[in-house]
């Protein structure tokens, strides 16, 4: 398990974004994963979005709890700060984290264990106070660490390697999402960076919370003939629902999405994303037709992936409390605390 | 009518047997504020029930020119206004003392006690005859019996509707209705009776230098004045107030004068589990943050801070500690999470813990938990309880120095990033052993990976044994270090004193005053109140120079005596504990019957 470092030279042909850094500039240590395991394909994703992005590597914060997927923030962005916490907790931490400073960017990364068992409490109040972040589950309905026990995403019927049956209903965070009031909800499929990358920028650009469910196969403990997370079975059962492009802030494009107003939803900062199809009658920005399309998708036993709801006119948790727009970090003592002369004042009330 | 027992001014204690939801804490609060204004030591005691409404609470008021304020167990008058408790309340008066009852309806003979004398007064007829709304009945038969009791206590009224106007200034009717139900039981008083009774109160300027202040509103002022910028909670009895008070401060003192904006965020948590890792979140990322919380919070909050500890991250719980385990008794008052928060969370772990003893304290701790916290980068405890939290006590004025100035920590800026070749996290810096940490998004050279799992003193991974031990070592020795800036003991040697007392927090009072007691029996005994945890060389010191000493506190357990025993050189057969845990604040008189039990025979524990 310990990290292991890659070498720092860069092919000089390698492109270089906005910041003048390579996409090797966005990288992190070695990944310990087992070969093909889905997370180091969405750790690619990851990179390669937010290089396009031309985002600061200091500038970001990669929370994450414990598990396979936790672990992988130490794969992307070395030059991040990065905290791998505690089971179930990078919720609240992110919380914290983003209410001393408001001016950074936050991602985080979980896992179906983390996030829909031990940590599901905390997922639930983050969707609440929509905080402004990109919330990954690298979800492979199996406990990696531990070798391969159900988690609470394991659909019914599937099986573990050792051909136990899960009876249990899966808890699945896209509905859960919806019922809870999230503002950004998407699935994919770590095999489809196609489809992950636009995903990953425009989750980075919302307005607050954005949840990203992602099924990200376990080659170890759950891409067996029984399981219905491993590759074969969702490359069969995945139904690219929505497919959406991510236009950043730039006013020559958006003529271009002038063709198709009613799909294309303007984010917090500008940018733009346009929804290139969705199917008949389909509004991702309409929770109740959402709700009831993928239930449709559910009844044909697919998968519906996708940036399947999005709604930007939310508040985040700062917006909702009226903190000042300067990160609280940055607000010197001198006008946080009252001084003498004032508590001299208030104690007269104390009579 | 005669009254019994002698002439005593300002010297004595009464209680006020009420139930809970009628109104009467306003009523006993105005006693306690109007005595407090006439320049009198005073200190009360709300024990109140976990209820909204309906069972019985008491509240204690004890007036001492002298300054002792603890809790006296012996009652002169006892104000009955509870019929379900009349039996026990009337039982609890001594000797020669007074019952006041609501004479409405006849007293039950079989409650008489010949030794007592019995204040009849007609409130709840009063009160009828006076009031047509049926809540306003009930909630003016308090300030009725107050009326009665300025007229007995030689209260002063002229105090009193000052008190009043400032309560109503905004609400005239109130204020008339008030005045009209306290002048209903003064008239009454001093007509039907010989006004005041032997004990009463005379003005004295005592009070000139103080105010009257809970712990959990003074210890928010003084998180607002230590520069806490986020604060996440969740709500819990007895420290709901401390958030609750921490708002009310920052809506005052924390507008942004241009924008209107928050210049704090107060974040209402899903558990406790959540608050402090807000918490942590917060304080990894630069700002000051603090929770609230007591016991049961405390065990939730468990493993995240030992992964404040091992990943040396900053924090700052407040415990306003009541009775456990367990949800035990939320509204009594205990100190027995001494250990818990001591050692909390697997693994080897040791914190920094504050004991207060009062609301003064409450407020002058709060920017040394915070300076510690960040210096050491570590959480740190302070340990108030319902006593000092939710009563209110009187403190000298609290001082805030102007030249104060956060201390925090080993933080490198981006200038120092800049010249340094690369940031290693856990490395300590010359000779200390705390190393320096970065934040977010200040320079791109300050970037690291924060773990709780294994990792050497670059930051990095490990599982090998040495690296591993390399750093847990040096967190032990990080945590001596704190031992000489954690609140020295208060240590008052007596000359000729053939043993000391050793106690914390709540208890002060009660200790001092039967230090002084022993005194006037021509026993000497030298006085230790703990106030920090890593313990200060004071401590062992101390008992080093007693044949024995005497530890009192408020757990079954005798934590504190455990912590002290384990964590310096002190052996532990020197100690002699002596404890009260049943949830009421303690008392000088349990500490001297504890002192002559021990003397007749040595035993383990008084209890």
């Amino acid at each position: 398990m310990p990290s292991i470092a890659k070498p720092v030279a860069a092919h000089p042909s390698l492109r270089r974004n906005q910041l003048g850094l390579t996409i090797r500039d966005y990288e992190g240590a070695m990944s310990t994963l087992c070969a093909g395991c889905g997370h180091d394909s969405i750790t690619a994703a990851i990179v390669r979005a937010l290089w396009e992005m031309s985002t600061p590597p200091h500038m970001l914060v990669k929370m994450s709890g414990i598990g396979c997927s936790s672990k992988t923030t130490a794969y992307f962005v070395k030059g991040a700060h990065g905290f791998n916490s505690a089971h179930g907790r990078m919720a609240p931490i992110a919380t914290g984290a983003n209410a001393a400073n408001r001016g950074l960017i936050y991602v985080g990364i979980s896992g179906d264990g983390d996030s829909l068992s031990i940590g599901l409490g905390h997922l639930c109040h983050a969707v609440r106070r929509n905080l402004k972040m990109a919330y990954i589950i690298e979800n492979n309905g199996v406990y990696g660490l531990t070798k391969g026990q159900f988690s609470a995403s394991a659909d019914v019927g599937s099986k573990t390697k050792r051909g136990e049956d899960n009876r249990m209903l899966p808890i699945d965070p896209i509905t859960l999402g919806l019922s809870l009031g999230a503002t950004f909800l998407a699935r994919s499929f770590s095999g489809d960076k196609e489809q992950l990358v636009p995903i990953l920028k425009a989750a980075l650009t919302h307005r607050g919370f954005a949840l990203v469910d992602i099924i990200s196969p376990c080659v170890t403990f759950n891409d067996h003939s029984g399981s219905t997370k491993s590759y074969l079975y969702t490359r069969k059962h995945a139904v690219a629902t929505t497919e959406a492009d991510f236009v950043p802030p730039a006013s020559e494009i958006l003529a271009e999405i002038g063709q198709n107003q009613s799909t294309a939803v303007t984010m917090h900062d500008g940018s733009v994303v346009r929804f290139r199809s969705v199917p008949p009658n389909y509004d991702p920005t309409d929770r109740v037709a959402v709700i009831s399309c993928l239930s449709d998708h559910q009844e044909r036993g697919e998968i519906a992936t996708g940036l399947l709801y999005l709604d930007e006119s939310v508040p985040e948790i700062h917006e909702m409390s009226q903190t000042s727009d300067r990160p609280l970090v940055d607000i010197p003592f001198e006008e946080l605390c009252p001084g003498s002369s004032a508590l001299e004042q208030l104690q007269d009330e104390y009579r | 009518m005669q009254p019994l027992g002698h002439r005593r001014i300002n010297d004595f204690a009464f209680k006020l047997a009420n139930v809970n939801g009628t109104g009467s804490a306003s009523a006993n609060g105005l006693l306690m504020q109007a005595i407090f204004r006439m320049g009198i030591p005073v200190s009360g005691k709300n024990l109140f029930p976990s209820n909204i409404q309906g069972l019985p609470t008491w509240y204690e008021i004890r007036v001492n020119k002298d300054g002792h304020t603890a809790r006296a167990l012996d009652y002169d008058l006892m104000v009955a206004m509870n019929g379900q408790t009349y039996a026990r309340d009337i039982r609890e008066v001594r000797s020669g003392g007074y019952v006041l009852y609501d004479s409405s309806w006849p007293l039950d003979p079989a409650l008489a006690r010949p030794d007592v004398q019995f204040l009849g007064v007609p409130l709840a007829r009063m009160c009828n005859e006076n009031f047509r709304d049926s809540r306003e009945r009930i909630l003016m038969k308090n300030i009725a019996y107050a009326g009665a009791l300025v007229a007995f206590l030689n209260i002063d009224m002229a105090i009193v509707e000052q008190l009043l106007d400032e309560r109503f200034a905004s609400k005239k009717a109130l204020r008339e209705s008030n005045l009209r139900a306290l002048l209903l039981g003064y008239e009454y008083a001093k007509q039907q009776f010989e006004c005041p009774l032997p004990f009463h109160l005379e003005r004295m300027d005592a009070n000139a230098d103080k105010i009257l202040i809970d712990g959990n509103t003074a210890a928010a002022l003084g998180c607002v004045y230590a520069g806490a910028t986020v604060a996440a909670w969740y709500p819990i009895t007895p420290a709901t107030s401390v958030m609750d008070s921490f708002k009310e401060f920052c809506d005052r003192y924390r507008k942004d004068p241009k924008s209107g904006k928050n210049n704090y965020i107060i974040l209402q948590a899903e558990d406790e589990i959540a608050a402090i890792a807000m918490v942590i979140g917060a304080m990894w990322n630069g700002a000051r943050a603090f929770t609230s919380t007591a016991g049961p919070g405390i065990s939730l909050m468990n493993e995240l801070l030992g992964l404040a500890y091992y990943a040396e991250i900053p924090a700052v719980v407040i415990d306003v500690q009541r009775v456990g385990p367990s949800t035990g008794m939320p509204t009594r008052t205990q100190q027995a999470d001494i250990l818990e928060c001591a050692y909390a969370s697997h693994g080897d772990t040791k914190h920094i813990v504050l004991f207060p003893a009062n609301p003064g304290e409450c407020f002058e701790f709060a920017p040394v938990a915070f300076d510690l916290a960040e210096r050491f980068q570590t959480p740190v405890m302070m340990l108030s309880d319902l006593d000092i939290g939710m009563n209110d006590w009187v403190v000298p004025r609290l001082r805030w120095k102007e030249d104060y100035r956060p201390d925090r920590g080993r933080v490198l800026r981006a200038e120092e990033l800049e010249e340094i070749t690369s940031f290693r996290r856990y490395m300590p810096e010359n000779g200390s052993a705390i190393a320096a940490r970065t934040l977010a998004g200040v320079h791109p050279k300050g970037a690291y990976f924060t773990r709780g799992s294994g990792h050497n003193k670059f930051g990095g991974y490990t599982e090998i044994p040495d690296e591993y031990q390399e750093v847990v070592d040096r967190l032990l020795l990080k945590h001596r270090s704190a031992a000489q800036y954690v609140p020295h003991p208060v240590i008052e040697h007596r000359p000729n004193a053939g043993f000391g007392i050793i106690t914390t927090g709540g208890c002060d009072l009660a200790v001092r005053e039967a230090i002084d007691l022993l005194a006037k029996e021509g026993a000497s005994a030298s006085y230790m109140r703990i106030r920090g945890f890593p313990f200060a060389d004071e401590v062992p010191a101390f008992i080093e120079k007693y044949e024995y000493c005497y530890v009192v506190e408020q757990s079954r357990d005798a934590q504190l005596r455990t912590l002290i025993a384990n964590e310096t050189s002190a052996p532990r057969e020197k100690l002699r504990s002596i404890i009260s845990y049943g949830g009421f604040p303690l008392s000088a008189s349990h500490v001297l019957k504890g002192i002559a039990t021990h003397k007749e025979a040595p035993i383990a524990v008084y209890r």
